[in-house]
């Protein structure tokens, strides 16, 4: 058991906050068993690696080893699409009462199991214990429920057609979210009735380990999920098996683009949900209190490991000066530390090389000439971590205003009419979000028709919903996971 | 008396509402006897026309559905009442009528679901929580086609009509062996309301038109109907510069083709007092 279950330092005081002290209140972790060691999940059983290498996975807020993960290899890639193959006859078969009675038993489990699963993604990813247990872990129950009930009413959903699935996906999934990101793959692909070779990021494989345990609960037929962990060469050697006949990927753009190159001409189907530089853009009659929260939601929620994450900060001028304050304000207050904490607002950065990329990045702003305002916090000495940060003086060439970040770093740049704001919001290769602040109805329909980005939230921010299609438009990606929209990924129309 | 001396057609692409042989100045002959001369389109042509196509896009996506249902059955209209001249450039008789009339067909067909596209492919959200949530289908943007070669005419209405039912504008590779009812459809556009640059038709050499088309970094989607299975693998590598949406659909008249180029914006906003 390699499982430390001390709390990553004290959870750093803000300044602003130094006369109103919080205590310490760490989520317990005594009811969580991570073995010290986890196979890859292959035909409904856990079985070695055939290198037998295994990589360590860590808990970021402390370094500490949480246990040893197995490195698959083509052979055991092909395994895995194998079982998938051979489960496809039996699974695409059964009817849709059926597969739905399967993936309701795994909402239920994920429900009763919710706690646990909080905890191990909250020491495996760094996210705060209040995300994990909040958002994270009830999203990915309502995502399976939600699936569970279309697995037998697809000829309602696409009347004068007839549906049907495709066959073995091979889905890849980041860190930032890593058990929801595999229930929006692995609950629609089932409830269309294919079968499923996933691969886990290899930060964040802690939890889909859970989740295989989940499967064999619920007692899903053996080879309709399998779960192969590994870097990179894993994930390739499962988008270019030839028997895989749809891929589904969330990741980098840089990746995306290259699994898309990897497959031309296969014949292979392919959804994309890649990167994203989205603007929240706030206007003068905003309500600016509220304002400020959607903006701290929109860049601090997760660290800013976020594809959706409000990046950019497009204000207008004429309130710029005392959204500034408001928002300097209210970083001050922000509590960055242990995960587990449940009064952290502000977790650990996901790893040390995403630390590097956030360093370099925000390096960049300053050499370019943006200010730099970071919150006054003290940060834990072990682990990986970024202050809240926020740039002004953003100039729209500048890497800051271009680049994804993924952390918890603002570029703020201004605008003076709703022309303009388009124009700047829309000038990224990205299109996956954007954010509109303003208490004009009109305005907020003009500008959700002008914005190039598949989801635009008014006077809100990051918010989802299992029934609510989300994915890119340009380079973020394409395909829409949530809604009656994300059936059609997995189904092929005859 | 003397026999008629013919005024022969030249035929021209069209590229942003005009009529135009290639910038390259580059032919190539078609015909019994190699009379006609059809414009080898240049990679120059093609940015040309993607740029006519972007230049058009926010006019043509931004008009109401129903003014633009109005404007392809307009398209309807002009084809239809050219029938006999297209059954002639297509040949084959008492079939290249058929092919007329199946295209003006396929054009009435997708005119009439302009309006109807929001219902039907949209959704509004019951999310587990007080916003309001909607979906709405949007064009992807600029749309480039490779054109089956056959048939002629009605395999090109076919993957364009659904691109223009959607809101988007297309860049249109026509059929290189037979392209002539092809080019003289860019009349029937130019005749039938749809703003200029909405539809830009190229002709030429399809091996070395596909690469500029589906390499071009502010096309968003291409349609490879058309392309020869290793077209069609160059196409699709070369598509992921830009993350393009690459499609091939298969059928006659479908709704699917429509949404295959279509963007889905979800949209919430807080319910409250």
């Amino acid at each position: 058991m390699a499982v430390t279950t001390e709390p990553a330092t004290t959870t750093a005081a803000p300044a602003a906050a130094s006369g109103f002290d919080y205590a310490p209140a760490p989520e317990a972790t005594d009811h969580v068993r991570i073995a010290d060691q986890y196979g890859l999940y292959v035909d409904g059983k856990f079985t070695d690696p055939h290198s037998g290498r295994h990589f360590p996975t860590i808990n970021p807020a402390t370094e500490a080893m949480l246990a040893e993960i197995a490195e698959a290899d083509s052979d055991d890639v092909n395994r895995a699409v194998q079982a998938a193959e051979r489960a496809f006859a039996g699974w695409s078969r059964l009817s849709g009462a059926k597969r739905a009675r399967y993936l309701f038993r795994i909402s239920r489990i994920i429900q009763e199991r919710a706690r646990e699963l909080a905890v191990v993604e909250t020491m495996d990813g760094g996210k705060p214990i209040k995300e994990a247990r909040d958002v994270d872990i009830p999203l990915v129950a309502a995502h399976f429920f939600y699936y569970a009930g279309w697995a037998d009413k697809l000829n309602w959903a696409f009347p004068n057609r007839t549906p049907r699935p495709i066959g073995v996906c091979a889905q890849i999934i980041p860190w930032n979210f890593p058990l929801l990101m595999l229930a929006w793959k692995i609950a629609p692909a089932l409830a269309c009735g294919n079968t499923v070779v996933l691969k886990p990021a290899e930060t964040t494989s802690l939890t889909a380990m859970l989740f295989a345990q989940i499967c064999e609960q619920a007692e899903l037929p053996p080879g309709v999920v399998n779960i192969v962990t590994g870097a990179g060469a894993t994930g390739a050697a499962l988008v270019s098996h030839p028997a895989v006949r749809k891929v589904a990927f969330t990741g980098s753009t840089d990746v995306g683009k290259a699994i898309q190159r990897e497959i031309a001409g296969s014949g292979k189907r392919l959804t994309l949900e890649l990167g994203g530089k989205a603007a929240n853009i706030v206007f003068d009659d905003a309500p600016l209190d509220q304002a400020v929260e959607g903006i701290i939601n929109g860049i601090f929620f997760n660290q800013g490991h976020v594809c959706c994450a409000g990046s950019r900060l497009l204000v207008q001028e004429s309130v710029a000066d005392r959204v500034m304050e408001k928002l300097r304000e209210r970083m001050a207050t922000l509590r960055v530390g242990d995960p587990l904490d449940k009064n952290t607002d502000v977790g650990a950065i996901n790893s040390a090389a995403q630390l590097e990329k956030i360093t370099e990045l925000v390096q960049s702003g300053v050499d370019e000439g943006a200010d730099i305002w970071q919150t006054p916090c003290t940060l834990p000495d072990r682990g990986f971590w970024f202050a809240p940060t926020v740039f002004t003086g953003v100039s729209q060439s500048h890497r800051i205003a271009r680049e994804e970040i993924f952390g918890p770093v603002l570029s703020v740049i201004t605008f003076r009419t709703p022309d303009e704001a388009v124009e700047k919001a829309n000038n990224t290769p990205y299109g996956l979000s954007a954010g509109i602040w303003t208490d004009k109805g009109s305005r907020i329909l003009w500008m959700t028709d002008h914005l190039r980005a598949g989801v635009v939230w008014a006077n809100t921010y990051n918010r989802f919903d299992p029934t609510a299609p989300f994915g890119g438009y340009k380079e973020s990606g394409f395909g829409r996971e949530g809604g009656l929209h994300g059936l059609l990924p997995y189904l092929e129309m005859r | 008396m003397a026999p008629r001396v013919d005024v022969r057609k030249t035929y021209k692409m069209l590229i942003g509402g005009a009529f135009v042989r290639t910038e390259s100045g580059r032919a190539h002959q078609i015909g019994e006897h190699g009379e006609i001369n059809i414009p080898r389109a240049s990679r120059k042509d093609v940015r040309d026309a993607v740029k006519a196509s972007r230049g058009a896009f926010d006019g043509w996506a931004g008009k109401t559905a129903m003014l633009r249902g109005q404007m392809l059955y307009r398209f309807a209209e002009m084809l239809d009442a050219r029938r006999a001249e297209f059954s002639v450039l297509i040949g084959d008789g008492r079939k290249g009528l058929r092919e007329v009339d199946a295209s003006v067909e396929t054009l009435v067909w997708y005119a009439g679901w302009c309006d109807k596209l929001r219902q039907v492919a949209g959704t509004v959200n019951p999310v587990a929580a007080p916003y309001f949530t909607f979906t709405l289908p949007e064009p992807t943007g600029v749309v480039g086609i490779v054109a089956p070669e056959a048939p002629t005419l009605l395999g090109t209405v076919r993957r364009l009509a659904p691109a223009l039912c959607g809101g988007n504008c297309a860049v249109v590779l026509l059929p290189e062996e037979n392209p002539l009812p092809g080019l003289v459809l860019g009349e029937v556009v130019a005749t039938s309301d749809i703003p200029s640059g909405v539809v830009n038709l190229l002709s030429g050499q399809r091996r070395e038109l596909v690469s500029w088309l589906a390499g071009h970094m502010d096309v968003n989607a291409i349609d490879v109907s058309g392309c020869s299975s290793a077209e069609r693998t160059e196409a699709e590598r070369l598509a992921a510069d830009n993350v393009k949406r690459v499609v091939a659909p298969g059928g006659e008249l479908e709704l699917e083709a429509v949404i295959s180029l279509m963007e889905q914006k979800t949209v919430w906003h807080p319910v409250g007092k």
